[in-house]
Formats: C-alpha cells, sequence, structure tokens
C-alpha cells in the first residue's frame, strides 16, 4: 500500500470498517417505551444512535458493536438486548 | 458556543465494544467543536482510531510519538499564533503518556505557559500494550507488571496526584471529569479551551478489557468509582479547588467488587485490612474534597 505524505487520511475514513460484524447482542429498541430522553445516543461510544424520521432513535446496526451500554442505561428499560442469530 | 450535535469521532473505529476512552473521544470533540487540532499520544486511542488509511477523526489530528504529545502540540500552538489563526489546540491523551513518559514535556509545555488544552483519558494502565500499570494505577489494582499473588496485593502505590503537579505550573484550569456525566464532562471541556494558557483535565474512562467487566457496565463503573470517594470530579481555577460533585457515600467495595483487577480482596479470602487501606484513601478524598452529603438524621 503507498503510503501519502504525511501518512494523510480522508477524514472519517474509519466507515470504511464495518464494526456491526463483531457483534454478538443485538439491542432492540422498543417504541412504546422510548421517551426520546436521548441518553443512549449520548452515551454510544460509537456514536451510532440516532433520530430517525419517525422521531424515533435507532442504532445504526453496520456500526453497533453490541456492547450493551445502551440498553444498561436506558432509563425506562426499553432496549432489550438479544442474541443475534447470524 | 459549538455545535454539540455534531459527530466529529466517526464510527468504525476499532476500540473494544463498551471502552470509555472511545466515549470521551465522541464527547470531548463534540465539546470542542470543528475548529479544533488534536494531538494524540501512542496509545489505544491513537491506535483504535487510526489505523492507516482508516481515521476516526473529523477534525484535523496528528499523532508523533508516545511521550511528545504537549511538544508537538507547543509547536503547533506558536505556529498558529505566529500566523495570527484562531484555531484551539487539544491533546488527547493516555494516563501512561501523561502521568509517566510524557511528564518532561508537560512540564516544559505548562511553564511556557501555551495557550493549549491537555487533556488525559485516564484508563488507570498502558491499555494498548497489553495493562501494564502506570502512575495512574490505583492502589492494589492487578496488572501484567503488579500481579497479585502470593507475594503481592498488586499495585503497591497510590495514584499520582497530576492535577495538583499541573497546578503548581500555574495552570489557570483544572478539571477533572468522567464519562458517566457526559454533560458536565463537556461544559469542563468546553470552559477549558476558552481560558487562555495551558489547561488541564482529567477524564476517568473506564476499560473493560483492563480492568476485567463487561463492556456494557463502563457507565455503571465510573458512576461507582465517583459515588465510592475513590474519583472526584472537581474544578480548579488558579490553582484552587472551586467545585466538587458531592455524593452520599458507598463503601468502597461496592466498586472494587465489579472488576477482576480487585477479585484477590475478595477470593479465595476476603482481605480485610486492605479494604481498608483504601477505604482510608476514599475518606481522605471525601475530607480534602468535602464531597460528603451528610443525610438529615431521622
Ligand atoms: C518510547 C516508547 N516506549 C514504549 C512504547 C510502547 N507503547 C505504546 S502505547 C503504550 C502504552 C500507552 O499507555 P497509555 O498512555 O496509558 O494509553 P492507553 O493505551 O492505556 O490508552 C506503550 C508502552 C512506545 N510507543 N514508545
Ligand atoms: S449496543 Fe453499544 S454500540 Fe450498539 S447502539 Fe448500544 S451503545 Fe451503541
Ligand atoms: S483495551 Fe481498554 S482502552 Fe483500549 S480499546 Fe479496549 S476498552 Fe478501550
Ligand atoms: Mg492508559
Amino acid at each position: 500500500m503507498a503510503l501519502a505524505v504525511g501518512c494523510r487520511a480522508r477524514p472519517g475514513k474509519s466507515r470504511d470498517n464495518k464494526t456491526g460484524s463483531w457483534r454478538v447482542f443485538k439491542p432492540v429498541f422498543d417504541r412504546e417505551k422510548c421517551t426520546k430522553c436521548g441518553l443512549c445516543m449520548t452515551l454510544c461510544p460509537e456514536g451510532c444512535i440516532h433520530e430517525t424520521e419517525e422521531e424515533f432513535v435507532a442504532p445504526d446496526y453496520t456500526y453497533c458493536k453490541g456492547c450493551g451500554i445502551c440498553a444498561e442505561e436506558c432509563p425506562g428499560e426499553g432496549i432489550k438486548m438479544i442474541l443475534e442469530e447470524k | 458556543m459549538v455545535d454539540k450535535t455534531l459527530e466529529l469521532f466517526d464510527c468504525g473505529h476499532r476500540a473494544c465494544g463498551g471502552c470509555g476512552a472511545a466515549l470521551s473521544a465522541r464527547l470531548v470533540t463534540k465539546a470542542a467543536g470543528t475548529n479544533t487540532i488534536i494531538v494524540s499520544s501512542t496509545g489505544c486511542m491513537e491506535v483504535f482510531s487510526t489505523p492507516y488509511p482508516e481515521t476516526a477523526w473529523k477534525v484535523p489530528w496528528i499523532h508523533s510519538l508516545f511521550e511528545n504529545a504537549s511538544a508537538v502540540a507547543s509547536g503547533i500552538e506558536a505556529s498558529l499564533k505566529k500566523q495570527g489563526r484562531n484555531e484551539k489546540v487539544v491533546i488527547m491523551a493516555g494516563d501512561g503518556a501523561t502521568f509517566d513518559i510524557g511528564m518532561i514535556c508537560i512540564s516544559g509545555a505548562f511553564e511556557r505557559g501555551h495557550d493549549f488544552t491537555y487533556i488525559c483519558y485516564d484508563n488507570e494502565a498502558y491499555m494498548n500494550t497489553g495493562i501494564q500499570r502506570s502512575g495512574a494505577t490505583p492502589y492494589d489494582a492487578s496488572t501484567t507488571t503488579s500481579p497479585a499473588g502470593k507475594c503481592s496485593f498488586g499495585n503497591k502505590r497510590p495514584k499520582k496526584d497530576i492535577p495538583q503537579i499541573l497546578a503548581a505550573h500555574g495552570a489557570p484550569y483544572i478539571a477533572t471529569a468522567s464519562v458517566a456525566y457526559p454533560a458536565d464532562l463537556m461544559q469542563k471541556v468546553e470552559k477549558a479551551i476558552n481560558t487562555r494558557g495551558p489547561c488541564y483535565v482529567q477524564i476517568h474512562a473506564p476499560c473493560c478489557t483492563g480492568w476485567g467487566f463487561e463492556g456494557e457496565q463502563t457507565i455503571a463503573v465510573a458512576k461507582l468509582a465517583i459515588e465510592t470517594g475513590l474519583w472526584v470530579n472537581y474544578e480548579m481555577v488558579e490553582g484552587k479547588v472551586v467545585k466538587a460533585k458531592k455524593v452520599v457515600r458507598k463503601p468502597v467495595e461496592e466498586y472494587l467488587k465489579t472488576q477482576k483487577r480487585f477479585r484477590h480482596l475478595f477470593k479465595p479470602t476476603r482481605q480485610d485490612a486492605e479494604i481498608a487501606v483504601i477505604q482510608a484513601m476514599a475518606d481522605r478524598n471525601a475530607e480534602k474534597y468535602a464531597i460528603d452529603i451528610k443525610l438529615k438524621k431521622e
């Protein structure tokens, strides 16, 4: 692989690395229980939880590693971790 | 005010699931905003964020060595000043880089009085190279270079007080923060960046891999550190503590029990004398920073 001058790289090029493949447990969000407090969005180490067009929050499973922080910290217990069949 | 909705530390980085350091990178870049240049030392954050040619950073970022982030930042700051530019220079360095090998460069940079913000994400050991102790490793923590066993209860020395050392350098603003309190963390980072001169923020960033707990517990573990008084969130202005987070304190074992690095204090037999030493450290913290909330007796 050729190195660019100063080993420079394009901002956010890490997106090429789809860390969703690491996941063993998958967070599933319960729309009924979600109060849209936004805590999961703040605390996700991947920054992969976003507001959706339907005014809900959802993780981007392309990158979600399934760490479980969102489920653990959701005040309304609105997120469940389920074993993912692959 | 910067737009805190922007994600400037992107997906696809290779930190362990639940990594406290990765969360701190997200929160710090949110607080710093787009007009920022980040300087990193060698360590987990540098490695997991930038395996060439990938990078998770969406602001200008540079890495040189393990020990010299503050020297590199000094040069960048001096150059920006000369050019009349206004970007903010922020260092993101591990505890090994900060407490141990980088100390000479840090001392020099703080003495010269550069206008930068030095952030130490403190995961309390050299994680990237396989969990060796650092000057930030807490008393009795088992690491690969301070293993608990027949002859030892783990790390023999208490955590070094770097904020005090930098206060003695005349740093105008110093703060400690935790990934468990993101709003407080971002506010402190913003304050440090907007204060002229060399400022320091030390962030407690639990490491599930090195401390031995499940990744989903990162926030819970960080909270317990504060609730037991083993980590104190405070602010220092011109060398004086002006604010500290108060708590209704829990016994230290509630924190220690959550992590494998302290497992030898409970198994095969409970080490009451060692736990008492750690409790005394928390008691001293509580007195020094006046963090105890006294509950009224019924
Ligand atoms: C001069 C030098 N010595 C040793 C190393 C090997 N090394 C790379 S990262 C690291 C530990 C980093 O520890 P810390 O700063 O706490 O960051 P962490 O990995 O814990 O995030 C070491 C010893 C190095 N890169 N350079
Ligand atoms: S499981 Fe972890 S990585 Fe996935 S969305 Fe929740 S916090 Fe983010
Ligand atoms: S070893 Fe610790 S600090 Fe390093 S990436 Fe994993 S969780 Fe983060
Ligand atoms: Mg470290």
